[in-house]
């Protein structure tokens, strides 16, 4: 079975699929549109996509499996903002869809989907309704949460335990690192371990001081999940009771960027794309690395071969490297349009294609 | 009546009507036409039914500025161009 991917864009949706060991681009929908993030769902063969209409606002679109044809479907709406929440920090409307994922196994039908300005949603329906998660949305936490990459706070990562589907680990930028236990009925933050040093000094380890770019869990290892924050590379090995900071020592190397991926069955496995650092978000020297640890994080390997090594000034989002289930074949997608892969862990990359629309998310199918 | 005439941007996603309505305010002649199409309200009003930010209304020929009430008169001689703005594209 070949591999097939999704790369939401700037300017659409393209379908890629592997041939013979190459990729080629087979399909594209909505084009000249913004899809922010798209979604495969492995239980029923679905996919969804996430527009962010620059006049018109953020629809919701599905397509059956089988089928050629899109259809719109709802939109998470936040509820009316009541006369004495005016004076929140944001207005309760929907900005974007900054991530979408399944429920697990046991839910068929059951997605969530994370928003700008930092709400939660759930659909029990194949995306025909949304219900905002008010127990987080509610959370008094929720007014100190600020914008990190947007101007308003978002959810950017959901994880929801294979083990026990009603356990969900989020990602806020700005708003921390949340788990509920009971699906979604409670929250509890969990940044034990992190740090801002870009905050003030009494502030750097408040919880929704915290901006995690990214958060991936281990598929086979649940309790163990890695961060991409925005001050550096933590990963934790009990469920975000306490995060451990790690840092690649290379000289030509940073801990500062936006993705990373876990290896599907070892947990100590992981890969990140460094940008040279908050004010330079730029590769290290314009040269693309990925880094990539296979011993939890006691060192990081730089990987460089087949990826461009001067006057190179492409940014990998928080969505823009995936792995596939096989633990081996990479794919990064780049602000300026630029697709690579790897066959084999990242020890090598090859072009996919110069010509796309600058990349949101990337996701194998 | 009065004239409503939507963008033929939006035909690329949802059926775009001509409305002649009897409405005496902006709000109840959009309502007149959302009751000929609903998928319509969700791309000219956001969630708080305010005006969506990057599209603009003209009622006889000047720009209408509350975007938030949306409860500007019109009479059976209006005619009202709901359009997409030339920012947020």
């Amino acid at each position: 079975m070949p591999h097939q991917a999704l790369i939401s864009t700037r300017k659409g949706l393209f379908e890629l699929e592997q041939d013979k060991g190459a990729w080629r681009i087979t399909n594209s929908n909505f084009l000249g549109e913004p899809v922010s993030m798209s979604l495969y769902d492995r239980r029923d063969g679905t996919l969804y996509a996430a527009l962010n209409l620059g006049h018109f606002g953020v629809k919701m679109h599905r397509r059956d499996p089988g089928s050629s044809m899109w259809t719109e479907i709802a939109v998470p709406t936040y509820p009316t903002q009541p006369e004495d929440r005016k004076g929140d920090p944001f207005p309760w409307k929907l900005k974007m869809i900054w991530s979408l994922e399944c429920g697990g196994p046991d839910q068929p039908g059951v997605l969530w989907a994370g928003t700008l300005p930092g709400g939660l949603f759930r659909s029990n329906d194949r995306g025909n309704s949304w219900q905002l998660v008010e127990s987080l949305w509610n959370v008094t936490e929720r007014t100190e949460w600020f914008g990190g990459g947007y101007d308003e706070p978002g959810i950017h990562s959901i994880c929801v335990d294979p083990r026990d589907s009603k356990r969900i680990l989020i990602g806020i930028s700005s708003g921390g690192v949340w788990v509920s236990d009971d699906d979604g009925i409670s929250w509890t933050v969990r940044t034990s371990g992190m740090r801002a040093d870009y905050m003030p000094p009494e502030q750097a380890e408040q919880p929704q001081s915290q901006d995690p770019h990214r958060i991936v869990q281990c598929p086979s290892m649940p309790d163990a999940l890695w961060c991409q924050h925005h001050n550096g590379i933590w990963r934790t090995t009990d469920y975000a009771a306490k995060w451990e900071r790690l840092k690649p020592q290379a000289a030509d190397t940073s801990d500062f960027g936006f993705a990373v991926a876990v290896h599907p069955q070892d947990p100590d496995r992981a890969w990140f794309v460094p940008a040279g650092a908050d004010q330079r978000r730029v590769p290290v020297n314009a040269a693309l690395s990925v880094t990539r640890t296979r011993d939890g994080g006691k060192s990081f390997e730089v990987l460089r071969n087949g990826l461009p090594q001067e006057h190179c000034y492409d940014l990998i989002y928080r969505h823009g490297l995936a792995l596939a289930d096989d633990g081996e074949n990479l794919l990064m997608g780049s602000t300026s349009g630029n697709v690579w892969a790897s066959t084999n862990g990242g020890d090598a990359w090859q072009e996919v294609s110069s010509c796309l629309p600058p990349i949101y998310a990337i996701q194998f199918v | 009546m009065a004239k409503l005439v939507f963008t033929q941007q939006l035909r690329r996603f949802t059926d775009v009507p001509e409305v002649e309505t009897a409405a005496t305010d902006l709000r109840a002649a959009l309502e007149d036409a959302y009751r000929i199409n609903p998928q319509l309200r969700g791309y000219i009003q956001d969630e708080q039914g305010h005006l969506r930010q990057h599209v603009v209304v003209f009622i006889n020929g000047k720009r209408l500025r509350d975007r938030t009430q949306l409860n500007d008169a019109i009479s059976a001689t209006s005619m009202v161009y709901v359009l997409q703005a030339l920012s947020g594209g």
